[in-house]
């Protein structure tokens, strides 16, 4: 039975859509993978000598447990946002003759071999194989491992437990900061109370069945909980949340382009995918607190242009590659129906011009870093305003890729395509090259009025361009339309 | 109303669709049938110029559809459930296309007022997103916002399939009434057999992508339909 599980999971990776992308973006995700594989083995080997460096009078494995429960913590709160059963995949099997205890199994070990699991083991192998190389006792260092991995499996099972409420999410939360708060005033010697704990696994090898025993034991109550929920009208039975009616009807003020408005913003609202762009986007305005902060760059002028644009373009560039795509569910209607495109794509302009004042205004108390942050943000917002806006537009017309609009947020790719990364480069690139060229050719105040004019000038033709994109995407309409209906694509 | 000359859609060197000449008259109900790839979407989705033909042309009440879009004004349609925005309780996606269609709020709520016993209170004030209901009323909010402004021309692409048999009856009744009364030209593809020869005062057959049989509907029709599927 089980070998029927696995050849049919084995089919569904290398059949799945992100297999299915094109060449280059393939071997450039393949690079990624690589890198971070890596980054990580890299840092496993080399925690033993940074930990050394770090504290040269504490064994670094006394050290490294004192951290554990921190580990564990922050894991199970990470993985609350990253992984969930898909108890969705078993469906199919409900009606076949096999036993739901085998597909309850099935769907439960199937959890174990995830990514999230192998991360931590591609970080502490290398750990610990360096520290047999160092002299530590062979078969302690073993056990050790083992330990590792079932306490690895026991963070992966009780997410399941977890999973079921937010409310969880917010006790994880609570716990890690309230302990990190206690060790930091010294009120609790919280890592010298759980130091010892998880260094006994070490000192003692015999201890490696206390997390095995847990690990078991949680399996078991996953066991238990889902196997008598296998039914469509459990725990198989997709949630759908409460529809919450409004018309939003200060958006009337805006005329003709309204309705697309009121369309747009319900679609970003409502939607995992759209509403994560947007937190995202404003994360990103701490962005700047990285590099202003630091010497090096304070006087490296190319690097706050750089900044400039990111920061108040972040959600022109996350939320505008993607159109028309986010439409594409329906787009077959909308090109039917009795729609102005002009005031479609209006609308999607009006709404990311909204974005990138709002995350110029976000950041001008950098100005505390100078009057040039300020000035180079504010000229750089002025120049998404006037020119990338409508070039992002433009290159939207490019866009073939259906989006599934339910699906989750997180390392998704789908409608990502050559054309995301092309657009990167006149977005991103150009400012940054004519600010840095005429910066150092002339001075920072020039680079500033230049890109501010191109601003002002690509906004004063506007009209004129947004014309010239509607007839682009009246153009490549049967071919956005018959791409946007092919699913996993 | 509508003419179709011409009309040949291939995809590489397979001909999908290839209609000599075709006139629907306004006012009538008229009904597209045939097996899986006979061309029923394909004619249908170059009426809506979703797709390019490969050669010939349509005209909808004298536009040619794919040089103007005057038609879309007069036109519209229910294909399937792409033509619905899933995250829109259906209100919200009546009241978005009334606006598309130049109807405020009271125009969408008078008109689906006539519609509660179709509706059978499984649509209207749910708190459920069109996403999450089932396949049927999903199908039941598309062909009731095809509805909305007064088209002249309207374009169901199976509307009975997943229906229930209430339903079926209650969409039955209201097609009829629409081509009789309101003068709307009506145009309804079916699997079933039965509902196209009921609704339909004009059944065309299509095979292959070609027109086999041109009937207008009288008490043989269904024999005769039959008997063209059976044999």
């Amino acid at each position: 039975m089980f070998k029927h599980f696995i050849r049919l999971q084995w089919k569904s990776f290398f059949r799945s859509s992100s297999f299915g992308k094109g060449i280059a973006l393939k071997i450039l995700m393949i690079f990624f993978g690589i890198y971070m594989l890596t980054t990580l083995v890299a840092t496993g080997a080399g925690m033993y000598f940074i930990l050394r460096k770090l504290a040269p009078d504490v064994n670094p494995m006394w050290l490294i447990s004192q951290y554990f429960v921190y580990w564990i913590l922050i894991e199970l709160f990470l993985r609350y946002f990253m992984q969930k059963l898909p108890v969705m995949d078993i469906k199919p099997f409900l009606s076949y003759p096999i036993k739901k205890s085998a597909i309850t199994h099935y769907i439960l070990g199937r959890s174990a071999v995830s990514i999230y699991n192998l991360l931590a083991i591609f970080f502490f192998v290398p750990f610990a194989i360096v520290l047999i190389f160092k002299g530590y006792p062979a078969v302690n260092v073993l056990f050790w491992v083992v330990s590792i991995f079932a306490i690895v499996l026991c963070v992966n099972y009780v997410n399941f437990i977890v999973n079921k409420s937010d409310k969880a999410l917010l006790v994880i939360g609570g716990i890690i900061v309230a302990l990190y708060a206690m060790d930091y005033f010294a009120l609790l010697p919280v890592k010298a109370f759980f130091g010892p704990i998880f260094h006994g696994l070490y000192a003692y090898p015999i201890t490696v069945l206390v997390p095995m025993a847990l690990a078991i034991l949680v399996y078991w109550i996953n066991y238990k909980y889902l196997r008598n929920r296998i039914f469509l009208d459990a725990s198989l039975k997709a949630k759908s949340q409460e529809a919450n009616t409004s018309d939003l009807a200060w958006t009337r003020r805006f005329g003709d382009i309204a309705p697309f408005l009121r369309l747009d913003l319900k679609l970003i609202w409502r939607n995992k995918r759209t509403k994560a762009q947007v937190f995202i986007s404003l994360l990103f305005v701490f962005y700047g607190l990285i590099f202003y902060t630091q010497e090096v760059y304070a006087n490296m002028m190319p690097m706050y242009a750089f900044l400039g644009i990111f920061m108040t373009g972040i959600f022109l560039a996350n939320f505008g590659q993607f159109i028309p795509a986010w439409d594409s569910a329906y787009y077959g209607m909308m090109m039917s129906q009795n729609i102005p495109l002009r005031k479609y794509l209006e609308s999607k302009a009006g709404l990311i011009a909204v974005s990138v004042v709002v995350m110029f205004l976000l950041t001008i108390p950098y100005v505390y870093f100078g009057w040039k942050a300020l000035a180079v943000n504010f000229g750089s917002a002025l120049y998404n305003l006037g020119v990338n806006i409508p070039v992002i537009l433009y290159f939207g017309s490019f866009n073939k890729k259906r989006i599934e609009l339910d699906k989750s947020p997180f390392g998704n790719m789908q409608g990502t395509s050559g054309t995301q990364f092309l657009i990167m480069l006149p977005v991103l690139g150009l400012p940054i090259l004519i600010f840095t060229v005429i910066y150092y050719l002339i001075s920072i105040e020039a680079a500033v009025i230049v890109l501010s004019v191109l601003g002002i000038v690509g906004f004063a033709f506007r009209n004129y361009f947004l014309d010239k994109i509607t007839e682009q995407y009246r153009k490549r309409k049967y071919g956005m339309i018959a791409g946007f209906k092919e699913k996993n694509s | 109303m509508i003419v179709a000359d011409n009309l040949t859609k291939k995809y590489g060197s397979q001909e999908v669709l290839n209609i000599d000449h075709l006139e629907i008259p306004k006012g009538q109900s008229f009904g597209l049938v045939g097996n899986n790839g006979a061309g029923k979407t394909t004619f249908f989705s170059l009426l809506l110029d979703l797709i390019q033909p490969t050669s010939g042309k349509v005209e909808n009440n004298g536009v040619q559809v794919n040089a103007s879009e005057e038609w879309k004004p007069f036109t519209s349609a229910f294909i399937d459930e792409t033509f619905l925005i899933g995250y829109l309780t259906p209100e919200e996606y009546f009241y978005f296309i009334g606006e598309l269609r130049g109807r405020n709020k009271a125009d969408v709520d008078a008109l689906l007022a006539q519609f509660e016993d179709f509706f059978h209170g499984e649509i209207l004030g749910q708190k459920k997103y069109l996403r999450d209901l089932s396949k049927g009323n999903q199908k039941k909010a598309g062909i009731v916002a095809s509805f909305i402004g007064n088209p002249e021309v309207v374009i169901l692409d199976e509307p009975f399939a997943n229906l229930d048999p209430t339903t079926q009856i209650r969409l039955k009744a209201i097609i009829k009434d629409l081509a009789a009364k309101q003068d709307v030209t009506v145009l309804v593809s079916s699997h079933d057999l039965i509902h196209v020869t009921e609704v339909c005062e004009r059944i065309v057959v299509l095979n292959k992508g070609e027109i086999v049989k041109d009937i207008q509907t009288s008490t043989e029709t269904l024999k005769e339909l039959e008997s063209f599927f059976g044999g």
